[in-house]
């Protein structure tokens, strides 16, 4: 909300030593806090005068435009000034800028030729002044209501200097969404004297007549509602130069007079007002809600269906106003309107805010009624608008009516050291009255103390809240810092634990960590080759995504991070190991709409297996990307590119990590390469996939081929608690060590070889080792040689060579069962 | 090098006499001291103290002198030995030494060509930040609580105070799950944990809760729709206003130093009654000391307890919380937000493991 500092000063004693930072500062002291500081004008510097147009000569140029040669006297000496506006006339008072002055930006002017001539000075359109943005034409002050004499100084007429503080107002501050409401927290933050001019508007004299009258049939749609008529407005009458000023300000464009009244007056006083035509209406006024079916054509030409819970001004054919938000079109002010009918009204705040984003109507009214208004302002706010429109539109009040359904505020009981309590340091009984009493409250009682609110801040709705005005008061500086102690907590879950050691593990294995947007679309698993019934595919939907294209939240983390890559890739690095550990989303269990159980109770558990149900699936997951060389070149070594096995080694470290062992089996799977992908095994439990990227997805993303990919879903890892390792003794004696290859059928895996010679050895075997992988000319088509290093040793003795040999046979026999022939 | 002098006939001399031992002592410790490697040194010994050198052929003279003369001769030959000896293994330890100094000198290397062939990796510095947090906290007794990031809107707004119609809920830029009228959303804030820790169990709760938060807004240097948050939440018997604040001290301290400090601005949030926006005093700021608005906190308002089932008449508590992006940017100097949503690589890899 923008806040002239010349409209606050009717307000309240602003010292003139105050700046305007001052009073910035004091507003976030209280808590409102300034979005901006303005000098308004600043830069202007005169001369800048009061003119007459005596004559001018309409010159037509080449270039299509016609220029006015103009003669303007401006008190005594005559200059001759080019215009390029068409809207005025000879004997026209305008505002004439003068070589020498500056006008708003730096604008500087002088004497210069132009069009054949030389322009002594500028004649000025409003824009021109930092007035508005209305550039159509020049400034007539007559249209003003304005006739000063020649020469007067236009910057303190026209109040081109001012300043503005703009404020934030917050969801529950609807008390500051006004002059005077602004005015009474500067007053708080200050100790400067606040005027309440609400009191002081005179209630004016009613001549009688024809007087609309009004009634409310649904009373949770308002509780008050004035209405006062006028007639016998002059419509074409002007809104004053000071009004017109403040509204532009504050924000607003001059429209009409009646309308800038309603306007002026909702930014002094906070109640927002509208202006009926009264000869448009159609017998009296009453409020209620929508019926189905009903319509309403609405000031912005839109024709809009409402809603049962919509709140309605209507007349004896129907609606006629969306409560609170926008007028409706048949019954709006004109050129020509007369008669005026006044609506000033204390509507529902919960359901203007809903209405009015339900309509997409936010306007600077709807902006205060969901805020709530001051209950008790409507008559004030009505009279000062009736006195303004008469002061400059003449006419006839004739009365009013109102329809009254206001209850009583009642008192909130608050012991006297609940302030203390909340706070956390002693605030006297004293301090708590002086508090409350200063921003509005009456209190009475001892203890506990019965507050009553004021009307302008229906926020006050417990004792937390009247805490909150006592400390805002007693100064939140000066609340002591004292460490509480908590209870002994258990430090992290094992869960936590887990997931700081897998990502440290694999940033110290060479991989980067980047943190992915969630956000995919079918284009992406048409990327990486996702079969349509791919339950991949099955992603929860966003109703509002930032963009079409990926309206779904990631089942797996690979889209997001094979684009990750990309763009690396893009940027020139062309060895990337990177990986994420983050959520993927299915849909929820129970596919429901999650319940809203209310908030005046605990939900019963019922009620929260329900939302629960109904909330999508989320897993935490890790996965990777590798591209380019694993290991880089170098003076010690040559170097590797990256490979399938990479990404095994890599997700079976992660397992290893958390404690538990991962097998893999050779299994097809997008957007693997369907010969080099892996399923990663926790006991049979398919976590995840490993292996090479598949060729023809590496090229959709630009990454080389050969890259390598694996995603491993966390929660089976998490959830597998392995116990204690179970130790078992070092054994002392000699190794013996052997080495068998065997020329195998390319079906039969090095895993299953590893693991039958392991079961060969049995006790003795210390380990087992694959140690080269041969396919060429020394082997038969379709075979390859498999080389294993075995480790024997027994606990209790040094192996003789009789059962070392013994253990060889064993071993090449189990060798020989599963298909090898010992090289 | 010199070789041994073969020039006389030793037996044109007296083997045993004692100027003839003392010549052989002398030409051996003239060849030892003049032996320049090792292999000279074992032509020397060769020469001196071999089995034909002088001294040896004196010994076997001794056995043909008479008794009383043995002794005399027995001594001196001994003596010439030892002198002989100890020459040899000294002039030994000095060559052996020159030539280990030799060969280490030799295979002295550029210790700065290193092993880079695993290229280095890197956590995401908001990764390490809300490691940093938590363990604050973790110190001081409290635990860490998550929360799903897809949310029912009971937790994420109405739980908190923020029923339907209320006007903070437009404050927040919402992404709802479709279809619309499935009350749930992408949490736009870590606080529906607080309501979700409240429903699991009664007080004392002391918990700290990163997370990441959704809100509708386009990326660009300042602003980003996937972010962080970590939020604070105490609940327990006598927790007031001052606990909160010494509770943010202690917190800013451990974060940034001794000298860091902490001040409230009146603010509001459904969920806090009374709240407060609270900036840091940020020593380490870039340009000199200022004042950094860094969250928002407050006493956890009595209707939120009584949603999440905890006796307001008993219990009180706060809460806190702050962007994660925005404390990294100021920590360490970033100024465009899309470094650290972007996911290049040489972002992260400036802050290492461990940030």
């Amino acid at each position: 909300m923008r806040v002239p500092r010349s409209w606050l000063a009717e307000f309240i004693d602003i010292p003139a030593s105050a700046t305007l930072e001052d009073i910035a500062d004091a507003y976030v002291r209280i808590g409102i806090e300034p979005e901006s500081i303005e000098y308004v004008g600043a830069d202007i510097v005169g001369p800048i005068v009061v003119g007459r147009v005596l004559e001018f000569v309409e010159e037509p140029q080449s270039n299509g435009k016609t220029i006015r040669w103009c003669q303007v006297d401006v008190g005594g000496t005559v200059h001759g000034i080019v215009c390029g506006a068409l809207n005025f006339f000879p004997n026209d008072k305008v505002v004439v800028s003068l070589p020498g002055a500056v006008l708003p930006g730096g604008f500087a002017i002088a004497a210069r030729k132009t069009y054949g001539h030389t322009s002594d000075g500028m004649i000025c359109s409003a824009k021109e002044l930092g007035m508005g943005d209305d550039h159509s034409g020049i400034i007539r002050l007559s249209e003003l209501g304005l006739d000063p004499e020649l020469g007067t100084d236009t910057i303190e007429l026209l109040q081109l200097r001012d300043e503005v503080v703009e404020l934030n107002v917050l969801p529950d501050s609807g008390y500051v969404m006004s002059i005077r409401g602004a005015a009474r927290e500067l007053s708080h933050a200050t100790g400067w004297q606040f005027h309440d001019r609400a009191l002081e508007v005179a209630e004016p004299a009613a001549a009688g007549g024809a007087v609309t009258g009004v009634s409310i049939a649904d009373s949770d749609g308002a509780d008050h509602i004035v209405l006062r008529t006028l007639v016998g407005f002059d419509p074409h009458a002007h809104s004053p130069m000071w009004m017109r000023r403040r509204l532009q300000l504050a924000g607003t464009r001059s429209i009409s007079l009646a309308v800038d009244i309603t306007n002026y007056v909702m930014y002094e006083f906070g109640q927002p007002l509208h202006a009926f035509d009264r000869t448009k209406l159609k017998g009296d006024i009453v409020v209620r809600f929508a019926k189905p079916g009903e319509t309403l054509e609405t000031l912005d030409h839109v024709k809009r269906t409402l809603r049962p819970s919509d709140v309605l001004i209507t007349d004896s054919r129907g609606p006629i106003a969306l409560a609170g938000t926008m007028g409706g079109l048949d019954t709006e002010i004109d050129d020509d309107s007369t008669e005026i009918v006044i609506e000033a009204a204390h509507f529902n705040a919960r359901l203007i805010g809903r209405q009015s984003r339900g309509h997409q109507l936010i306007s600077e009214a709807s902006k205060r009624f969901e805020r709530d208004v001051d209950a008790d302002i409507q008559g004030a706010a009505s009279a000062r608008a009736i006195n303004l429109l008469i002061a400059h539109g003449g006419g006839t009040y004739t009365g009013s009516a109102a329809d009254d359904r206001r209850a009583a505020v009642q008192p909130i009981a608050m012991p006297i050291d609940a302030a203390s309590t909340l706070v956390g340091y002693p605030i006297s009984a004293d301090q708590v009255c002086a508090a409350l009493t200063a921003i509005g409250c009456s209190v009475s009682g001892a203890d506990p103390l019965q507050v009553v609110r004021p009307t302008w801040r229906s926020d006050l709705i417990g004792v937390a809240e009247l805490v909150e005005e006592v400390a805002r008061f007693t100064g939140y500086d000066n609340i002591p810092a004292v460490l509480p102690t908590a209870r002994e907590g258990s430090g992290l879950t094992s869960r936590q634990h887990l997931r700081r050691k897998i990502s440290r593990s694999l940033a110290y294995g060479g991989m980067v960590e980047v943190l992915n947007y969630p956000f995919v679309g079918p284009a992406d698993h048409d990327a990486q080759l996702i079969p349509a019934d791919d339950w991949r595919r099955n992603a929860v939907q966003l109703a509002n995504p930032l963009s079409a294209e990926q309206p779904e939240m990631r089942t797996s983390l690979l889209g997001p991070l094979l684009l990750a890559a990309k763009r690396n890739v893009g940027r020139g690095m062309r060895d990337l190991a990177i990986f994420e550990m983050g959520i993927v989303t299915l849909p929820s269990v129970s596919g429901e709409a999650a319940g809203q159980p209310g908030i005046e109770r605990r939900p019963s558990d019922a009620e929260l297996a329900q939302i629960n149900a109904a909330v999508p699936q989320q897993f935490e997951s890790v996965a990777g990307v590798l591209v380019g060389q694993r290991l880089l070149s170098g003076p010690h070594t040559s170097g590797r590119p990256v490979s399938w096995a990479d990404a095994i080694a890599i997700a079976r470290g992660v397992g290893e990590t958390a404690g538990v062992e991962l097998s893999v089996r050779a299994e097809e799977k997008a957007p693997w390469h369907p010969g080099r992908c892996a399923a990663l095994l926790l006991r049979d439990e398919v976590v995840g996939y490993a292996g090479e990227l598949h060729p023809k997805v590496a090229d959709t993303y630009g990454l080389p081929r050969g890259s390598a990919i694996f995603e491993l879903w966390l929660e089976p890892v998490y959830t597998e608690q392995p116990g204690p390792v179970a130790a078992t003794p070092v054994r002392t004696f000699p190794v013996a060590s052997q080495d068998l290859a065997f020329v195998t059928p390319n079906h039969v895996t090095a895993a299953a070889m590893q693991a039958a010679l392991a079961a060969a050895l049995g006790d003795v075997c210390e380990s087992v080792r694959c140690f080269d992988v041969y396919s060429g000319d020394q082997v038969p088509a379709g075979h390859r040689s498999l080389a294993f290093a075995l480790r024997l040793r027994a606990p209790d003795r040094t192996l003789s060579e009789a059962e070392i040999a013994e253990y060889r046979d064993k071993a090449v026999a189990a060798g020989t069962a599963l298909g090898g022939t010992l090289r | 090098m010199s070789a041994p002098n073969k020039s006389y006939d030793p037996k044109q001399v007296s083997p045993l006499g004692s100027e003839a031992i003392a010549a052989a002592v002398a030409a051996a410790l003239a060849d030892i001291a003049a032996a320049s490697d090792l292999e000279a040194l074992k032509a020397a010994r060769l020469a001196h103290a071999g089995d034909r050198s002088p001294i040896a052929l004196a010994n076997r003279e001794i056995g043909a002198l008479p008794p009383a003369a043995k002794a005399e001769a027995g001594k001196r030959i001994g003596e010439a030995r030892t002198v002989i000896k100890d020459a040899l293994d000294a002039r030994t330890q000095v060559l052996e030494d020159e030539a280990a100094s030799r060969m280490l000198a030799d295979e002295k290397v550029d210790v700065t060509v290193a092993i880079d062939d695993l290229p280095r990796g890197a956590r995401h510095p908001l990764t390490a930040i809300s490691e940093h947090v938590a363990d604050v906290f973790l110190s001081m007794g409290w635990e860490v609580a998550e929360g799903p990031e897809l949310e029912a809107e009971w937790f994420n707004f109405d739980a908190l105070n923020i029923p339907t119609d209320h006007p903070a809920r437009s404050m927040q830029d919402t992404f709802f799950v479709a279809p619309e009228d499935s009350h749930l959303v992408l949490r736009t804030h870590t606080s529906p944990v607080q309501a979700r820790t409240m429903l699991s169990k009664q007080p004392p709760i002391y918990v700290v809760v990163p997370g990441r938060v959704f809100r509708t807004d386009e990326l660009d240097a300042t602003h980003t729709p996937v972010f962080h948050q970590v939020e604070g939440l105490a609940i327990d018997e006598g927790l007031t206003m001052a606990h909160l604040k010494g509770t943010l001290l202690h917190f800013a301290q451990a974060m940034f130093g001794a000298d860091a400090k902490v001040r409230w601005r009146p603010s509001y949030f459904p969920f806090t009654e009374p709240s407060a926006e609270f900036d840091l005093w940020y020593p380490q700021a870039k340009g000199g000391p200022r004042w950094i608005e860094w969250g928002g906190c407050g006493m956890v308002n009595p209707a939120v307890l009584r949603a999440c089932g905890i006796d307001d008449t008993k219990f009180t508590g706060f809460a806190f919380g702050m962007g994660l992006e925005r404390t990294l940017m100021f920590r360490h100097g970033i100024t465009d937000m899309r470094d650290i949503v972007e996911g290049d690589i040489r972002f992260s890899l400036q802050f290492g493991v461990e940030a």
